[in-house]
């Protein structure tokens, strides 16, 4: 991938990255300065949808579709179930934010200055090669199943663990306080 | 496509997840925000791994093992924040200072704040007795 790489002439897939990932920012940032809590969290499924479609721009098309499927479908379902379930106001509420919110401000910006400026200067001579796909299911099921499959039996512990606890937290407990 | 494209995406997506960290008041909200700082990372994985065309794709592997534990995650977090809900009456991260060292000026506000909510929890308790009794 040498020649015929520019700043100045980006590729049709650039561009394509570019827009979208105005939307997923865009999306994201929406999400943590809504003041509806229910729109903040139609905010997110924008910002990880947006994320599945970079994916795919990345030929990581098994990893795309598996976040549409746990992130869209189940996450951010629990996370409106949990909004309702606490009894989220449906319209704006002043009090979704806290007092210390310029310094959250100055901190974020000072970290994503700082990241940015490290990233652009570590990586200015790199590219990505997205001829050859790298990333449909067939290539990585087999190394899932047969590299990873001692952290994928513990990731299936893990879960049953996590389940079970979720079940032990909230369950009603008799002679509550 | 230039790497600079995700890796730059990636790192604004975490910082405005930071951002929403230490700005959001709401439990639920903030685990929201956490779910954004974890695409960040996986973004990042993915487009490091598709760079280095990694013969065992760690990257991409890693980043299923990030989703299914950002779905843990997200199952455990919203259990407590739903128990905290159910006996404190809010879901207000700045409101849980019970182990807080508190000044004698404070103490007396949490104090009277602190008796709202005991008077709420009794309210609850009074429901769940009743349903337990149908």
């Amino acid at each position: 991938m040498t020649g015929g790489n520019a700043y100045l002439s980006p590729s049709g897939q650039e561009i394509v990255f570019v827009l979208v990932g105005l939307v997923v920012l865009g999306g994201a940032v929406l999400c943590v300065t809504s003041r509806q809590l229910v729109h903040a969290a139609l905010w997110l499924v924008v910002a990880l949808g947006g994320l599945a479609v970079q994916y795919l721009l990345l030929t990581a098309e098994f990893v795309a579709w598996v976040q549409v499927l746990i992130y869209l479908g189940s996450v951010v379902v629990l996370l409106l179930f949990g909004l309702m379930l606490t009894k989220a106001p449906i319209g704006p509420s002043p009090d979704a934010d806290s007092r210390n919110r310029p310094v959250a401000f100055v901190v974020a910006l000072a970290a994503a200055a700082t990241l940015v400026t490290l990233v652009v200067d570590a990586f200015r001579t790199a590219w990505i090669d997205l001829d050859t796909p790298h990333g449909e299911s067939g290539p990585i099921g087999s190394s899932l199943f047969r590299v990873w499959v001692l952290p994928f039996e513990a990731l299936s512990v893990l879960l049953l663990a996590a389940l079970i606890g979720a079940i032990v937290v909230s369950r009603k407990r008799d002679g509550e306080s | 496509m230039h790497l600079v494209y995700p890796a730059v995406l990636s790192a604004l997506l975490f910082c405005t997840g930071l951002y929403g960290v230490l700005a959001r008041r709401n439990a639920i909200l903030l685990l929201m925000s956490v779910e954004l700082m974890l695409a960040a990372v996986s973004l990042n994985l993915v487009a490091f791994d598709v760079w280095l065309r990694d013969e065992v794709h760690s990257g991409q592997v890693f980043t299923l093992f990030l989703i299914a534990l950002a779905a843990a995650e997200i199952g455990i977090g919203l259990a407590i924040v739903l128990l905290v809900y159910r006996q404190r009456g809010t879901s207000a991260v700045d409101r849980l200072t019970e182990l807080r060292e508190r000044d004698g000026e404070e103490a007396a506000d949490d104090d009277r704040e602190r008796d709202g909510d005991r008077e709420r929890d009794d309210a609850g308790n009074g429901n769940r007795e009743e349903n337990t009794v149908t």
